[in-house]
C-alpha cells in the first residue's frame, strides 16, 4: 500500500467517516466497504421451534438488544473471502475492538 | 403566557422597538407531573401539545437531553407525504397530513409547510406496476395521488434527465400534489411554544438516566436534573428507544442505524418540487434558503454515532447526478447523520407496554418527520385514555408476536 493511500485511509478512519476491519481469514486490514454487516451475534436458532411460545418465537425473530456500546455482531467479507465472522465493535465510536472466527468465541466466553 | 404572533404584534413590535419574549421559556422540573414525555423532538412535543389541547392534561413535562430541534427533528430532509400502500399506514399518515394542513394556524407559528408536491419515480416496468397499485390504493383511501408518465415529469421538471440511455431510465412516477416540505426545526419550536403556552414544561438539557418501576407500574424517572415522579410516561426517543426501554427492563423490536443527508450551497430556485427515487435511492428538494437537501439511505450496521459511511453518500450522490446531471458541479456544504430506530416491518410502534403507565412511540425508522403531528396526536390520546387511539391499533407492539405485521416495507416500494 502506498504511503499516500495509507495516509488517506488513516485520515478517513480518524475522522470516523469509515473504519477498517481485520478479516480473521484473510489476515488483512481492509476497508469496511468490502464487508457487509449481518446482524447481532450469538442468536442461536431454537433447538425445538415447535415447543416455543409465540412470545419466545417473536423474541428470536424480531427482538434485538440494540446495545449502545460494545456490540458483538456478524460481518461477511463480501468482496473478499466471502466468509462470515464475528466482530466486537463499538456502536458509539464505530471502533472495531476484536474480530474472531465463529469457532473461537461464542455466547458463553464472549466478553 | 406568550404573546400571540400576528401582523399587528409584528407591526407594533417593529415600530416600538420592543423586545420579543423568549418563544420557549426555560423550565426546571417540578417534583411531580401527571405525564412525562421522554424526548423533546417533534413527536414528543406534539404529544405534549395534543395532551394539553385535546385531552385536557396540562400537568405535563417534556424532558429532553439536548436542546429543542437539535436531534432528528433538525436532521431530516423534511419531506411530507401520505401516499402509503397499506390501509393502516395510509390512514395514519393521512391523519397527519390533515393536521399539517392547518398546523401553522393551529400553533400560531409559521412551520413553513409548503405543499409543492412529491414525485416518487419508477424506473422499471415492475416499479410502474407497483406505483399504479399504490396510487389506486391511495385513491380508494381518499389520499390524492396520480400516475404520471416520463413526458409529464419532463414538462414539470425540465432539469430532470428522462433519457432512455441511462442505467435506470425514468419511466414515470406517482405524484401527490398535497405532499411537500416544512421547516423541520420550526415544527419543534412551534409545538414547544404552543405546548408551553398551554402549561406544559419543556425541560431541556435534562437526560433521563433511569425509569423507576414499582410492582409493574411506572413511578417516575431519574434525570440529570433530579428525580421526577409521574403517573404516566410516554417514551418518544427515536434512535435511543432501546436505551430507554432497557431502563424499564424492556426489549423492543427495533435496531438503530445511521441515516445520512447532505445539503449544497444555496442556489437560485431550480427545483420547485420534491423528487424521490427508491430504485436508485436518493431524494432531493430545494429549501427556501436555496440549498439542495438530499437524503441517502441507512447503513446496515447498528450505530448510535450520528454519522455513517462514505459509501452511502457516494451511492446517493451518484443516483442524484444520474437524475439531475445539471447538479454535477454543485458544491456540497454539509453532511450529517441521524440515528433512526427501524422496526422489522418499517412501521412504527405506538403502544402501551407490559408496564402499567409506560407507553412507547418509536420505530418510525427513516420516515418519521412527515408523521410528526399525527403521531403526537394519536399518542396523546393513547396515553390520556390508557387505550390505543383507533388509528394506532394496528401499531401495537404485540403485532410482532401475533404476526399481524404491516408489510409497508416490502410492498410499498417507496423510500421512507
Amino acid at each position: 500500500m502506498s504511503m499516500a493511500l495509507q495516509a488517506w485511509l488513516t485520515s478517513l478512519v480518524k475522522g470516523n467517516i469509515m473504519f477498517l476491519i481485520d478479516c480473521p481469514y484473510c489476515k488483512e486490514s481492509r476497508d469496511q466497504n468490502e464487508f457487509s454487516p449481518a446482524g447481532e451475534a450469538f442468536i442461536a436458532r431454537p433447538q425445538n421451534p415447535e415447543a416455543l411460545s409465540d412470545e419466545e418465537w417473536a423474541d428470536y425473530v424480531f427482538y434485538r438488544t440494540n446495545h449502545k456500546g460494545d456490540h458483538w455482531e456478524q460481518w461477511v467479507h463480501t468482496a473478499g473471502c466471502r466468509k462470515y465472522f464475528l466482530v466486537k465493535r463499538s456502536t458509539i465510536s464505530h471502533e472495531v475492538i476484536q474480530v474472531s472466527t465463529f469457532g473461537e468465541i461464542n455466547s458463553e466466553n464472549a466478553s | 403566557m406568550q404573546k400571540k404572533y400576528s401582523w399587528y404584534s409584528l407591526l407594533k413590535a417593529g415600530l416600538s422597538n420592543q423586545e420579543w419574549d423568549k418563544a420557549i421559556p426555560l423550565s426546571k422540573p417540578k417534583p411531580k407531573y401527571d405525564v412525562i414525555i421522554i424526548g423533546g423532538g417533534g413527536h414528543g412535543l406534539a404529544t405534549a401539545y395534543y395532551l394539553a389541547k385535546e385531552c385536557g392534561i396540562t400537568n405535563v413535562a417534556v424532558v429532553e437531553k439536548g436542546y429543542i430541534g437539535g436531534g432528528n427533528t433538525g436532521r431530516n430532509t423534511t419531506i411530507i407525504r401520505s401516499n402509503y400502500l397499506r390501509d393502516e399506514a395510509s390512514s395514519l399518515y393521512e391523519h397527519s397530513m390533515r393536521l399539517w394542513e392547518g398546523l401553522s394556524e393551529d400553533l400560531n407559528f409559521n412551520v413553513m409547510f409548503s405543499q409543492r408536491g412529491v414525485y416518487n419515480l419508477g424506473h422499471t416496468l415492475q416499479d410502474m406496476r407497483d406505483i399504479e397499485r399504490r396510487v389506486n390504493a391511495n385513491v380508494l383511501n381518499g389520499v390524492d395521488a396520480v400516475v404520471v408518465d416520463h413526458k409529464e415529469i419532463k414538462e414539470q421538471i425540465p432539469i430532470i434527465n428522462t433519457s432512455k440511455n441511462v442505467r435506470y431510465p425514468i419511466m414515470g412516477a406517482s405524484f401527490q400534489a398535497r405532499g411537500g416540505v416544512a421547516r423541520h426545526d420550526g415544527v419543534a419550536w412551534g409545538f414547544a411554544r404552543a405546548a408551553s403556552n398551554l402549561g406544559v414544561d419543556i425541560i431541556q438539557n435534562c437526560e433521563v438516566i433511569d425509569i423507576e418501576v414499582e410492582e409493574g407500574r411506572v413511578k417516575g424517572v431519574k434525570t440529570t436534573q433530579g428525580d421526577i415522579l409521574a403517573d404516566q410516561i410516554g417514551c418518544v426517543s427515536a434512535g435511543h428507544s432501546s436505551v430507554i426501554a432497557k431502563m424499564a427492563g424492556l426489549r423492543l423490536p427495533v435496531e438503530s442505524h445511521p441515516l445520512q443527508a447532505f445539503v449544497s450551497e444555496a442556489l437560485k430556485p431550480i427545483l420547485h418540487t420534491v423528487v424521490m427515487s427508491n430504485a436508485v435511492h436518493g431524494y432531493v428538494s430545494q429549501s427556501d434558503k436555496g440549498d439542495l437537501v438530499i437524503g441517502a439511505g441507512i447503513d446496515g450496521y447498528n450505530s448510535y454515532a450520528q454519522r455513517g459511511s462514505a459509501k452511502i453518500v457516494e451511492h446517493c450522490a451518484a443516483a442524484i447526478l444520474e437524475l439531475f446531471p445539471i447538479f454535477s458541479r454543485v458544491r456540497m456544504n454539509r453532511q450529517w447523520g441521524g440515528i433512526v430506530d427501524v422496526c422489522p416491518d418499517a412501521c412504527p410502534v405506538i403502544s402501551p407496554t407490559k408496564i402499567q403507565g409506560l407507553y412507547f412511540n418509536c420505530g418510525w425508522g427513516t420516515g418519521g418527520f412527515k408523521a410528526t403531528p399525527g403521531s403526537g396526536n394519536v399518542f396523546a390520546h393513547t396515553i390520556a385514555q390508557d387505550k390505543q387511539h383507533e388509528l394506532a391499533l394496528p401499531f401495537h407492539i404485540n403485532r410482532f408476536t401475533t404476526g399481524a405485521l404491516i408489510d409497508e416495507h416490502g410492498a410499498a416500494g417507496v423510500a421512507h
